[in-house]
């Protein structure tokens, strides 16, 4: 149950995603993400699935284990979707009392729910497809320039490195006192909400017990190998660009093209058929 | 009827169809009758951990069968949570689990949730205390002014307070000096004695369990590699070496005398019986030619 949570966990596989700078993937990533909140029109929907399709193929990650991580979101899914299918202003569908569908809130929450789909997707594929070292790595060296306007880019990038590093342990830990509890006969499965609440008492105290231990370890650890920030660090293995790197720039570019593009050209005709048909976005 | 658990086939896949798949049990069967003294020996990773966890239903099998007293656990009519208060686990470091505000109340946990009166709770949790010989003064502390070894005691006391009738200890002296150990195994051994629980040790360590059990299980890369009295599976130490484990020390001595000619049962496991049997060889002549 607690292994079912992806995000954030590496996936090993031997694929060309896998070996790309991660500075590529993180600006991909961003992109991807803003991309997916600009499109406005149905053909930008199709090229961002067929490019999400096309990153999965050759990340070599199993689609089941992709997925997987949906349903850590599925809640806020649920949930999103159904705020905007009811609280959107427009032409009604259905009215029952106080309850109103309307057009723009069945569209809106479908916009919705696929955007925070593909949203999930696509963040969990750079994680998926970067171990947390090298995603760190990239992230610090991409946010170097803010050095300059004193970002104490070093920290941030060792915070982000340690929290990934640690989720697994946790989750790892989670499920062991969960089960240690178990065999106590503890029931986490049963009850309304409030008693179901209640019943983590015991297996959040021992875990923030467990996590500051862990924390205290792990400073100690730094201090007794002489870690004092950032300052003058060198890297083992400095990140450098090759050729698929590029190249990869080079698709994640033409993809932003295309997808302005679309919504530039494709965006207005798609409205105007839509009005034609009586249907208004 | 008497207790027994019987594990017929038992194979257990870790995250299938990922990267991460690993098989942990491979066509485990087994029988484990009541009040035996079982030690489960292996290295890291032999699977130990997993096949306890199978004992009292916290994991289910890819595919096998486990019967606790004749009734298949898997069976959707038989009541898992049940189980697990006849069959009490203790997990590794149980001391992380601890929770409540005083160790009196964290002991009751077990009781409570089986859903017992609040006077059969702390009747219990007041038994399995003393049973664990941690002493009064410490039962309203805050488990974490414990010490490490009275931490172990208060986590054991959580299960016993159950009332299991097999009690099963996963590494229950790691971490423990050497006198905390053996206050723990011998406490162990009590509770064996006195109440005729089952009880199934689970160590790395020979030399831990040699003195205590009747019957060893040998687990290597997830499948039973051996069992029998510790001195049957200990005449193999050529075996268990190259698995990774060792025998006890005094089986090597015993060994080696006997190639020298000393006249000494090599199945001796414990030091006490080795002291015994060396001193009556030497008191028989040595060698028989008396010439040292």
């Amino acid at each position: 149950m607690i292994r079912d949570i992806t995000i954030g966990q590496y996936y090993p596989a031997p694929s060309v995603i896998h070996k790309l700078d991660p500075r590529v993937k993180l600006v991909g990533t961003v992109a991807f993400i803003i991309m997916i909140f600009c499109i406005n029109n149905l053909a930008g929907y199709v090229a961002a699935t067929v490019a999400l399709a096309c990153l999965i193929r050759l990340s070599k990650v199993p689609l089941k284990y992709i997925l997987k991580g949906l349903k850590a979101i599925f809640i806020i899914l649920i949930f999103t979707a159904a705020l905007n299918l009811f609280l959107t202003p427009g032409t009604p569908v259905v009215q029952w009392k106080f309850i109103r569908i309307t057009q723009e809130g069945i569209l809106m929450a479908l916009k919705m729910a696929v955007r925070l789909i593909y949203l999930i997707i696509g963040s969990s594929i750079m994680t998926l497809t970067t171990t947390p070292n090298h995603l760190t790595d990239g992230l610090e060296k991409g946010l170097g320039p803010l050095k300059k306007i004193h970002v104490p880019v070093h920290e941030i990038a060792m915070i982000m490195a340690i929290a990934l590093r640690f989720i697994p342990i946790l989750m790892e830990e989670t499920d062991k006192i969960m089960k240690a509890q178990q065999a106590r006969c503890a029931d986490f499965e049963s009850g309304n909400v409030l008693q179901r609440a209640k019943s983590l008492v015991p297996v959040l105290v021992p875990l923030f017990i467990s996590s500051f231990r862990r924390a205290n370890d792990l400073a100690m650890a730094m201090e007794a190998r002489c870690y004092h920030g950032g300052e003058g660090r060198t890297k083992m293995k400095p990140l450098k660009y090759y050729r698929r790197d590029y190249i990869a720039y080079a698709i994640i570019l033409i993809y932003i093209v295309v997808l302005i593009l679309l919504n530039i050209f494709f965006g207005p005709v798609q409205d105007m058929l839509f009005a034609a048909i009586g249907l208004t976005i | 009827m008497l207790m027994s658990i019987r594990l017929e086939n038992i194979n257990y896949i870790y995250s299938p169809d990922s990267a991460f798949k690993k098989q942990a049990l491979k066509n485990v069967s087994l029988e484990i009758k009541d009040g035996e003294f079982i030690g489960l020996i292996g290295h890291t990773g032999s699977g130990k951990s997993t096949l306890i966890q199978h004992l009292n239903g916290l994991i289910k099998a890819t595919s096998g069968h486990i019967y606790y007293n004749d009734q298949d656990i898997y069976d959707d009519k038989f009541n898992l949570r049940g189980l697990r208060a006849l069959v009490g686990l203790v997990f590794q470091y149980p001391e992380h689990q601890l929770f409540e505000v005083t160790v009196f109340k964290d002991v009751c946990f077990g009781p409570k949730n089986l859903g017992l009166s609040q006077e059969e709770c702390e009747a219990r949790a007041r038994e399995a205390l003393e049973m664990v010989g941690l002493k009064e003064k410490h039962w309203q502390k805050s488990p974490f002014e414990l010490s490490g070894g009275q931490k172990r005691r208060a986590a054991i006391a959580g299960v016993l307070a159950m009332h299991p009738e097999v009690l099963i200890l996963d590494e229950p002296t790691a971490g423990l000096d050497p006198k905390g150990r053996n206050d723990i195994l011998d406490q162990v051994a009590k509770l064996h004695k006195e109440s005729g629980m089952t009880v199934i040790l689970v160590s790395h360590s020979m030399e831990d369990v040699a003195r205590y059990v009747d019957r060893l299980i040998v687990m290597n890369r997830g499948s039973v590699f051996a069992q029998g009295t510790p001195a049957e599976v200990f005449r193999h130490y050529v075996e268990l070496e190259r698995i990774g484990l060792a025998a006890p020390q005094v089986t090597y001595v015993m060994h080696r005398l006997a190639q020298e000619g000393y006249s000494v049962d090599k199945d001796a496991t414990t030091v006490q019986d080795a002291v015994k049997e060396i001193l009556a060889a030497l008191n028989d002549g040595g060698k028989g030619v008396g010439d040292r």
